[in-house]
């Protein structure tokens, strides 16, 4: 997988969590962490999860995201899932 | 000091109260189970979703088989009386017919909070020497090859083909369909071994990843005594459908969504997801009746209503605040369920129409969070435990709903407030057959836990007042529970921060430290540091970074939040140890909450 096609998919994942809890995109970055960066709590985190794999066609078991603390973290999920 | 008699009434004369098992007929939770397992055979014990899946259903005669097919197995590895057997496993139907197969063979049953990091997971291991690990592979995987090999026989589910087990075995499909070569042999029953009142049942630790594990020793006595005084308040019997979101390695589903549920004949419905959204779609499909939450999941619902209510025209959004109104007024002495959902049918649905109850631990749920609710018409019973002292010492019995207390004593724990100040404020001390025999291994912390004459300190600060309802205030302890009903004790901390360069450092609970009254949510932990005496701003800015970067290695709910700088050295004990007490005095003398710096908003996490 090349690196346009990386970003391109971290963009997505931005842009999607920009929208559902009202930041600008241009004020995240892959390498943020989820909660701190969108002060969200764990149940926010897992409903923003839930919506990505909606708009990405994947499903991620619970126990893959233990640890995961950074949107450049959960994209690497995706793609995983993306094959 | 103020001593109260159980006050909760007995049971109300109910007719699905008798088709629960009698606790004080036995002398073992093994016992129990096992006639539970009889005399319920053809009713549905477990349901188990994956996301809107359904993927298992159990009858409680394929639980009795299943049992009997682990204990065997248990039984032909040696594994017998006073044996341990670990179980690290998400919330399933294994995990309760792990615990029972023990309990056939006499053992006790060692939960592991499947949360904790590999490392820490091994460490309490370690510490607990089990002669078995049931487990399941995702869980399984992150051990280092070898690195459970001083367990004897370790089992795990969901085994992946080609996957490495190591000396590790697949535990295999429930009903044996399975077994090696297709020749399932007939099972062999298992021999029952019976238990007494007073030997340990489970091994249960209440904190301690860092240096200090806590394993609670809890008898039968204590699991039979609590199944008694809570099922007398709220009954859980054949036809209700009880939600167990809540890890059952803890001390709460472990009763109410394992013993509860099964010696009453009622239905266990697990998720193996989570998220809001499919906790709720499971509530509507399996018509829930109870569960138990911790306030971060009431957030998350309140949420997901308030967003439905703020979509509704601005006259119907009216009408369903009179509604609200009305049906608290309606239900003031004691909760109705059928009228609530008559009044505000459309938000009951969302929750499946058919919830009578939600459980809610602790000194932690926001008063105004619980009125809300009430005024919904759906119950929260707020509550107060320790893992010490079994599951529940204090609960509302919804007689009439109260969201400014935690409740009173449930039947067969005393309690009591000692050291009471001008305001009726003291340290809350339990006794009564629900306590723990102690902590494995560990005298020093056994005295410490206990006064001389008995009584279990808490280390929780409260008033009782005129009905005898507990109202906690605050905590003698320097220790915090999160939003997502976490332990955390500062001292596992400092080993963390120990290569952040400093003339030295202790983690304290700001609550610990100012004893501000009636703010035990959100609360904060604050790192006080000395830094070498004349450092400048630049110096100050360098730890704080250096802070941060370690702050951010931690697991989230155990990160620190503040920063306060002191330029006392700390006082310390012969051996080098901090003398906390006198720290946390010294601060709250020269210091105010205004002097601390915030280092990142706190963040919240179930995980």
């Amino acid at each position: 997988m090349t690196q346009t096609q990386t970003s391109e998919l971290e963009t997505r994942l931005l842009t999607l969590a920009a929208h559902r809890f009202g930041k600008s995109v241009a004020s995240l970055q892959p390498s943020d962490d989820v909660f701190e960066k969108l002060g969200i709590d764990s149940m926010q985190a897992m409903e923003l999860l839930t919506e990505i794999e909606g708009a990405f066609g994947v499903e991620i078991p619970d126990y893959e995201l233990q640890g995961v603390t950074t949107f450049a973290g959960i994209a690497a999920l995706v793609r995983r899932r993306l094959g | 000091m103020e001593s109260v008699e159980p006050s909760h009434s007995a049971a109300p004369r109910d007719a699905r109260v008798y088709e629960m098992l009698d606790a004080t007929r036995y002398t073992s939770v093994g016992a129990m189970l096992r006639d539970a397992l009889v005399q319920f055979k053809t009713h549905l014990a477990f349901t188990e979703l994956d996301r809107k899946r359904v993927v298992h259903r159990l009858t409680y005669l394929d639980v009795l088989r299943a049992v009997e097919r682990l204990a065997r197995r248990f039984e032909d590895a040696g594994i017998g009386a006073g044996d341990r057997v670990a179980i690290v496993m998400t919330n399933q139907a294994r995990w309760p017919i792990a615990a029972t197969a023990a309990f056939f063979r006499g053992a006790i049953v060692v939960p592991i909070d499947y949360k904790l990091t590999p490392a820490e997971r091994q460490s309490l291991l370690g510490h607990a020497k089990p002669k078995a690990l049931v487990t399941e592979y995702p869980l399984f995987a992150p051990h280092a090859e070898g690195a459970l090999s001083a367990i004897p026989l370790v089992l795990v589910s969901e085994v992946p083909a080609n996957a490495r087990l190591g000396h590790a075995q697949p535990w295999g499909a429930l009903d044996g369909s399975d077994s090696d070569g297709g020749e399932a042999a007939p099972l062999e029953a298992p021999t029952f071994v019976p238990r007494a009142l007073d030997d340990v049942a489970t091994i249960v630790y209440s904190s301690g990843t860092g240096g200090q594990p806590k394993g609670c020793l809890l008898p039968h006595r204590a699991y039979l005594a609590q199944y008694s005084a809570l099922t007398s308040l709220f009954p859980l019997v054949v036809g209700d459908r009880y939600f167990s979101i809540l890890p059952t390695n803890h001390a709460i589903d472990f009763m109410c969504g394992f013993l509860g549920p099964l010696c009453g004949g009622a239905t266990v419905v697990h998720q193996r997801t989570l998220r809001p959204e499919f906790l709720l779609s499971t509530m509507k499909s399996q018509r829930i009746t109870h569960m138990s939450v911790v306030p971060l999941i009431l957030t998350a619902f309140e949420r997901s209503i308030r967003e439905k209510l703020d979509a509704l025209p601005g006259w119907q959004r009216a009408a369903v605040d009179r509604l609200m109104k009305v049906n608290e007024r309606l239900t003031e002495k004691r909760p109705n369920r059928l009228l609530s959902r008559a009044l505000l049918r459309p938000i009951h649905d969302a929750f499946g129409g058919e919830l009578r109850m939600l459980f809610c631990g602790g000194a932690f749920v926001e008063q105004e969070r619980a009125e809300w609710f009430h005024r919904l018409g759906l119950p929260v019973a707020i509550g107060y435990g320790l893992t010490e002292a079994s599951t529940v010492a204090t609960v509302n019995d919804l007689r009439p709903f109260r969201g400014d207390s935690v409740g009173r004593a449930v039947s067969g724990v005393e309690l009591r407030i000692v050291g009471a100040d001008a305001s009726g404020v003291g340290e809350v001390q339990l006794r009564g057959p629900t306590l723990m025999l102690g902590y494995l291994d560990d005298e020093e912390q056994t005295r410490a836990a206990f006064t001389d004459d008995g009584w279990l300190r808490t280390g929780d600060l409260g008033h009782l007042d005129a009905s005898h309802h507990l109202h906690l205030v605050g905590r003698s302890k320097n220790m915090i529970v999160t939003r997502g009903g976490k332990n955390v004790y500062p001292e596992d901390l400092e080993g963390a921060f120990g290569s952040v360069a400093c003339e030295e450092l202790a983690v304290f609970a700001e609550g610990y430290l100012w004893q501000t009254r009636g703010e035990l949510v959100g609360e904060r932990l604050v790192v006080v540091a000395r830094l070498k005496s004349g450092a400048d701003a630049r110096e100050q800015a360098r730890f704080r970074d250096a802070l941060l970067t370690a702050n951010q290695r931690l697991a989230d709910y155990k990160r620190v939040h503040a920063l306060l700088f002191t330029d006392e050295s700390f006082p310390r004990t012969a051996s080098m140890k901090i003398k906390r007490e006198v720290l946390a005095a010294g601060v709250r003398e020269r210091h105010t909450t205004a002097d601390v710096l915030a280092l990142s908003e706190p963040s919240e996490t179930l995980r």
